[in-house]
């Protein structure tokens, strides 16, 4: 029983770490679906994200410094998605695949030149996104293990939640949310209002890079501690199928990170546990999860109507 | 227009013009990072010249990205974005595994044998998706993401099966048996100077290219399939059955990657590994397709340029240059690709309200 309730604080702990990264490019991905802007450049931008955050803080030893240049550097490749997309009304699945293989191969490069290896230099922990509560809970009785296991955590994992709720107001509560949704709806309708779709959908794309970007770094600088070019695979992906999966919504999102990273935590769990479970299903576990519940629960999700569509400014 | 106009406005020329400005970007990236770009585009395309060899290896490194290629390209053409390309050379590859260990078959039909049950498996991949999708309405980017991980796991759970993993230490399945090759003979790999690994699977992918080409052009088949493509409601209205046609669109797009992964396995691989990471062929497939406009022909061609652009990237280690500048130079072709549209040549001024 004690066994029992240890294990489960180390499963909240790993699914808490294992949502983090997910849910800020789940997060950046919503801002630029709901202004009409597919972005399958998120897995990019979290790898570039990955590569500046664990390099600036292991040259600056400033963890906050090192997530702040992340988030800049997905958003520059963001730019260019933007730019290409809302300037030149480029194919939005294009764009976003051709930033998939330059940002990484960006990061890598950049990586070799600077540590003469794909991977960076380890960071020392105090380089490391600090963790808040350490000490603060004392082990003994199972529930206080418990409890330490829970918040040993990383700031990084408590900001995304204050992260969350931030986006959450900007979507729903302001005046710029109500207008990069409707331009995801109808620019049309957003232009003849006088609103300018193409700045609301910059901005967004924008945001959803930087967003990418800090998810990429929570990989490196708390997840573990170096970028690697295995750091990033396919999280982004994940991230934008947890917004289909959340119906475009950011707090929907969140549902589905969740379930993704409690499958990634009892990966963990079972894993170090004597348990007889092969790796490898209990892995397609949240994938499988995902199909089954969209057949089951959440039916036809509803796409922004002018998602993927370039928009030409009418005359 | 004048002939001179028309070709600086065609698709070719963009392609090429985009594919000329990818390797000046990636020349100034690698003099940001301090290796000197002649030496390394050199080292590049010796590498790619040097022998029959070498050329022999960038074409087995061509040929799964152009079955690819025809996969995603056919799947484009047909309105769907085949983002699962990836998980369907997977299965296939997978099947084309477990049949060639497991069927004791004579040469000639082995290989049939592994191909066809790629094909199937990969067949079914894309049909499950194209069913999610018009039975549940579930988006097909999403599901198609979700199947190429299921695949991956699927793959590294059929590796380690103890009746097909290897019999020694390593993280592999075992061999498939040598009947199931489709190496070229070994008269011809030796009088030619090939790589040991050349193979059928080139005359493979032409084949395909050619049946893609006759499926969308030619039939009633890939009429039907682009008229769904074009306008769905349009098409219905026409009496084409849409959901039909996205389904069997999805089987021929998979089947294709699964072929991919077959020829790949029966080639050159002989063994799948357990992976940790996905190796994205899928998504090099998907360039082959844009760099060759969806083109069957322009795949072909592209497919190969890639092909040899990878071989010779992965020479550049040698010179202490890192490979992955590669991936910056085929990332700003497509991206430029994306944009091509905005290089437009005109010599003469278009009159005003000329044609509407």
């Amino acid at each position: 029983m004690d066994n029992l309730i240890n294990n489960l604080g180390i499963l909240v702990y790993a699914t808490l770490l294992y949502t983090a990264p997910l849910l800020y490019a789940a997060m950046g991905s919503c801002f630029s679906e709901v202004s009409g802007v597919v972005n399958i450049g998120i897995e990019g931008m979290m790898t570039m994200g990955a590569f500046t955050g664990a390099a600036v803080a292991y040259f600056t030893g400033n963890p906050w410094l090192g997530f702040l240049c992340a988030g800049l550097s997905g958003m520059a490749f963001a730019l260019l998605h933007g730019v290409a997309t809302v300037k030149f009304g480029a194919d939005q699945t294009i764009s976003g695949t051709a930033i998939n293989f330059l940002a990484p191969g960006v990061a890598i490069v950049t990586a070799k030149a600077i540590f003469n290896s794909s991977d960076t230099i380890p960071l020392e922990p105090t380089s490391k996104m600090p963790i808040l509560f350490s000490g603060v809970f004392s082990s003994g009785t199972p529930w206080s293990n418990f409890m330490k296991n829970v918040f040993s955590t990383y700031a990084s994992t408590y900001l995304v939640f204050v992260v969350l709720v931030v986006v959450w107001f900007v979507f729903y509560k302001t005046r710029f949310g109500l207008r990069m949704r409707a331009c995801g709806e109808h620019p049309m309708a957003c232009q003849s209002l006088g609103i300018d779709v193409h700045r609301t959908r910059m901005i967004c794309v924008c945001l959803s890079g930087f967003l990418a970007g800090l998810g990429g770094a929570c990989m490196t600088m708390a997840t573990s501690n170096q970028f690697r070019p295995t750091s990033i695979v396919g999280q982004g992906f994940i991230a934008i199928a947890a917004v289909i999966f959340g119906k475009f919504r950011p707090q929907g999102a969140m549902i589905g990170c969740l379930l993704f990273g409690l499958c990634s935590g009892l990966r963990v769990v079972i894993g170090s546990s004597s348990l007889n479970i092969s790796v490898q299903l209990l892995s397609m576990i949240p994938y499988v999860v995902t199909v089954i519940v969209l057949i089951f629960f959440v039916g036809k999700s509803h796409v922004p109507a002018a998602n993927g569509k370039p928009f030409v400014k009418a005359k | 227009m004048s002939k001179l106009e028309k070709i600086l406005q065609s698709a070719f020329f963009r392609t090429l013009l985009s594919i000329l400005i990818g390797f000046a970007v990636g020349a100034i990236f690698l003099l940001a990072v301090n290796i000197s770009p002649v030496e390394a585009y050199e080292k590049l395309f010796t590498s790619i010249f040097s022998s029959p060899k070498s050329l022999s290896y960038c074409v087995v490194y061509a040929t799964p990205l152009i079955i690819l290629g025809l996969s995603v390209a056919f799947s484009f053409r047909t309105g769907v974005f085949n983002i699962g390309a990836e998980g369907q050379f997977v299965v296939g590859s997978m099947a084309a595994c477990v049949v060639g260990i497991l069927v004791p078959a004579p040469p000639v039909i082995l290989p049939i044998l592994c191909i066809a049950a790629a094909a199937i498996a990969g067949a079914l991949w894309g049909v499950i998706v194209g069913f999610l999708k018009v039975k549940w309405g579930i988006n097909e980017v999403l599901s198609m993401i979700m199947f190429n991980w299921i695949a991956f796991y699927l793959s590294n759970y059929i590796a380690d099966i103890p009746l097909i993993k290897s019999d020694g230490n390593a993280e592999a399945t075992k061999n498939v048996q040598e009947a199931a090759m489709i190496l070229l003979p070994e008269s011809w790999i030796k009088g030619l100077g090939l790589c040991n690994s050349a193979s059928w699977g080139i005359f493979i992918a032409a084949a395909l290219a050619v049946m893609v080409y006759v499926i969308i052009e030619k039939t009633a088949l890939g009429y039907r399939l682009k008229a769904v493509g074009y306008n769905r409601d349009a098409a219905e209205y026409g009496g084409i059955n849409a959901n039909l046609s996205i389904m069997t669109a999805l089987a021929i797009s998979g089947a294709m990657s699964g072929i991919a992964g077959a020829t790949n396995l029966l080639g050159i691989g002989q063994r799948i590994a357990i992976f940790s990471a996905q190796e994205s062929y899928g998504f090099q497939g998907i360039i082959a397709a844009l760099i060759g406009a969806n083109n069957p022909l322009g795949v072909f061609v592209g497919g190969l340029f890639y092909g040899a652009i990878k071989y010779g990237g992965s020479r550049l280690n040698i010179i202490g240059a890192p490979s992955e500048v590669v991936n910056v130079i085929m990332g700003t072709v497509i991206f430029l690709i994306a944009i091509s549209h905005i290089f437009n040549f005109r010599l003469k001024k278009k009159k005003k309200g000329g044609d509407k």
